[in-house]
């Protein structure tokens, strides 16, 4: 297992490097300049020293080669510096934004705490609600609850967020008044009250990105369970005078959870992604609403790291769900 | 085996129903057996004759829906096994009631080791710790012939041979010392060296143990080798009974006089074709009103269409303690 995740992690380099020369090239493509939003007023020649300034009158290659540069040499140098107080970056160009002229990585560090508190929390939610509606579902198939279920998992993931969301905020925020419409980034946890605050300003979002990921996770829940629950195994277990409870949340469990896993583990970094649209709703300054502002403005440093950063969560999840994989299941061994 | 010893298992007058969408089809008729300790009952019959369906019902493994056991009565040890709860049901199956399946490929959970597997019935029924059923559990894989038994604990089903899995599960069956050991087609997935070391290794356990077994099979061969008694099913009902020599010496029902014709001579010479039993098996839909076989019987009588025969003894003693066909023909009557 251990030569796998090694062998594993030394391939994912090569496959890295391409993803970011892929994305730089699109990102580059993409049309819009990044002085759009200054003033036509400005002379030529100020335009022209503005994108010296910016790096952005290099070639594309020269660019792309400063950038793998600094994301992979001198930010972490950086990151080293700021946990250890240490000084091995002595200064060294940072990758910049080019809308805010501030280090990408720092904004990156200001805005990724909102977005896990949201996302985590409903991806985490999500899963723990859609575990047991799927078991149940399919171990009554076709009961109510079955049909039930089916009919929210249906909606849950057939209904865009956008929408869901609007939904959510026109019943509980404007109609019933419960929770706030805006999500406050300012709010820190201090006491009872704020504690009370932060949560009623997290449910709405929750709310709408838990629906969604427990729709879908729920389906491969229910499915994968019923799929085992008709082997022969879970007939052995019976005829063992084994209870119910232990012969679907052992025997059939442990199988189900294999292919369970995998949407998981898969599902975790496109819920970034997902949630960019759930941000802008809640007006939730995370990442996914940094991306999309970095995107209006051709901030091209912004858009490449943080679009490299979900790449990078991508192949990352992969690999863990392939060792998940292994765990689970004894017939797969790596080495 | 004296016949004055009161059976471990007495199945009476069993009826099972399965409801699907296109009606209710009569999986088991009115069956009725009984088991004596220590005796190797034979049960043969075509697919879908009721054989496993029958076994399976005495102890409630059948889903339900869609299948429904419709009456009968079941005597295990004087309970009526289809009158207990289910959570008194569960304490019978794998204690008093051993099940051995046909697919070892298929019937051990992937992903729980071997031990495991066998250790889970031992601390549900015996109430044993986890330490005493590691050795338990390593003495039954040692008496089921398992090398490096308490290494092989630790195994998983994939690291075993189809042979040494059908081992594992009659370990798992024998685990809590059943009374009634069910062997639903033990040895159809296995190929023949590895059928003849399973079959060797059920006679050399009944010998020490001394569990009553009842050994499901379409193997005639197989039957002929190890029970003492035989019945013979067809759709869903009992059509002969009878102690092994008498029945192979004597066939009286249309269909296991066919189906001993099917099995080819080792001797002699070389059948052009191999006999086969024409037409193909029933679909037992509604309540039986005929005979299952009449379709395909060489001796049908006009009778056969009317009334569905009810078992009858031949030899004098009661019906299910000697011989006994059910069948309206008799070769007497024929040769007459």
């Amino acid at each position: 297992m251990l030569t796998f995740t090694l062998r594993r992690l030394l391939t994912a380099i090569p496959t890295l490097l391409l993803i970011s020369l892929v994305i730089f090239l699109l990102v580059d493509l993409a049309p819009g300049s990044p002085l759009s939003d200054v003033p036509l007023t400005v002379p030529p020649e100020v335009r022209q020293k503005m994108l010296e300034a910016m790096g952005a009158d290099q070639p594309v290659l020269v660019r792309y080669l400063l950038w793998l540069k600094q994301f992979f040499w001198i930010e972490p140098l950086y990151g080293i510096d700021a946990l250890f107080g240490t000084d091995f970056a002595q200064g060294a160009q940072r990758i910049i934004s080019w809308q805010s002229k501030m280090p990408v990585m720092d904004t990156i560090g200001e805005r990724l705490p909102q977005t896990l508190t949201v996302v985590g929390t409903a991806y985490l939610i999500g899963v723990l609600i859609a575990l047991p509606i799927g078991i149940y579902s399919a171990y009554r198939q076709y009961s109510w609850f079955d049909q039930a279920g089916t009919f929210f998992a249906m909606a849950g993931f057939s209904v865009p967020t956008f929408f869901t969301g609007n939904i959510l905020i026109l019943i509980f925020a404007v109609n019933l008044g419960w929770f706030p419409t805006i999500y406050d980034t300012n709010l820190e946890v201090v006491d009872w009250a704020s504690f009370k605050q932060m949560l009623a300003q997290m449910a709405l979002p929750v709310m709408v990105l838990a629906l969604f990921n427990a729709a879908e996770i729920s389906r491969y829940t229910r499915s994968s369970v019923l799929e085992n629950l008709g082997q022969d195994y879970v007939r052995t277990a019976r005829a063992k005078g084994m209870g119910e409870g232990k012969v679907v949340l052992k025997h059939v469990l442990r199988n189900s959870l294999i292919p369970v896993v995998t949407v998981i583990a898969l599902g975790l970094p496109t819920v970034f992604g997902g949630a960019i649209v759930t941000e802008q709703i809640f007006k939730i300054n995370g990442i996914g609403a940094m991306l999309i502002g970095a995107i209006n403005v051709s901030d091209l440093p912004t858009v490449q790291t943080v679009t490299f950063i979900f790449a990078v969560l991508i192949v990352m999840f992969n690999l863990i769900a392939d060792i998940l994989y292994g765990i689970l299941d004894p017939r797969i061994r790596y080495d | 085996m004296p016949d004055g010893a009161s059976p471990v298992l007495d199945v009476r007058g069993l009826k099972t129903v399965f409801k699907t969408r296109g009606g209710e089809i009569h999986a088991v008729n009115s069956v009725s057996f009984h088991l004596r300790p220590g005796e190797l009952l034979g049960v043969v019959g075509e697919s879908g004759s009721g054989k496993s369906v029958t076994m399976m019902s005495l102890i409630g493994l059948l889903p339900s829906p869609p299948a429904e056991v419709r009456g009968g009565e079941v005597l295990l040890g004087g309970r009526d096994l289809l009158k207990l709860a289910p959570r008194d049901l569960q304490a019978v199956r794998g204690a008093k009631v051993g099940f051995v399946f046909q697919d070892p490929m298929t019937s051990l959970n992937p992903v729980f080791t071997v031990g495991n597997q066998i250790m889970e019935p031992l601390m549900k029924h015996m109430g044993m710790t986890k330490a005493q059923a590691t050795n338990r559990a390593a003495e039954l894989l040692d008496l089921v012939g398992i090398p490096d038994a308490r290494k092989r604990l630790k195994s998983y089903p994939h690291q075993f041979s189809g042979g040494m899995r059908q081992r594992v599960m009659i370990a798992i069956a024998l685990a809590c010392d059943p009374d009634v050991l069910i062997a639903d087609e033990p040895t159809t997935a296995l190929d023949v060296t590895i059928q003849a070391q399973i079959i060797e290794l059920v006679k050399d356990l009944r010998q020490k143990l001394g569990m009553a077994i009842v050994w499901i099979t379409h193997d005639l061969g197989v039957i002929a080798g190890i029970a003492d008694r035989v019945m013979v099913m067809y759709g869903g009902q009992v059509v002969e009974q009878a102690p092994v020599k008498e029945l192979f010496a004597n066939p009286r029902h249309p269909y296991t006089r066919a189906l001993l014709k099917t099995v080819p001579a080792l001797t002699g010479a070389r059948a052009a074709r191999l006999e086969v039993i024409q037409g193909q098996p029933p679909i037992l839909q509604g309540e039986p009103v005929a005979c299952p076989f009449r379709a395909r019987c060489a001796h049908a009588l006009p009778r056969c269409e009317a009334e569905n025969p009810a078992r009858r003894a031949i030899d004098g003693l009661p019906v299910g303690h000697g011989h006994d066909v059910a069948c309206h023909w008799s070769p007497e009557a024929a040769h007459a």
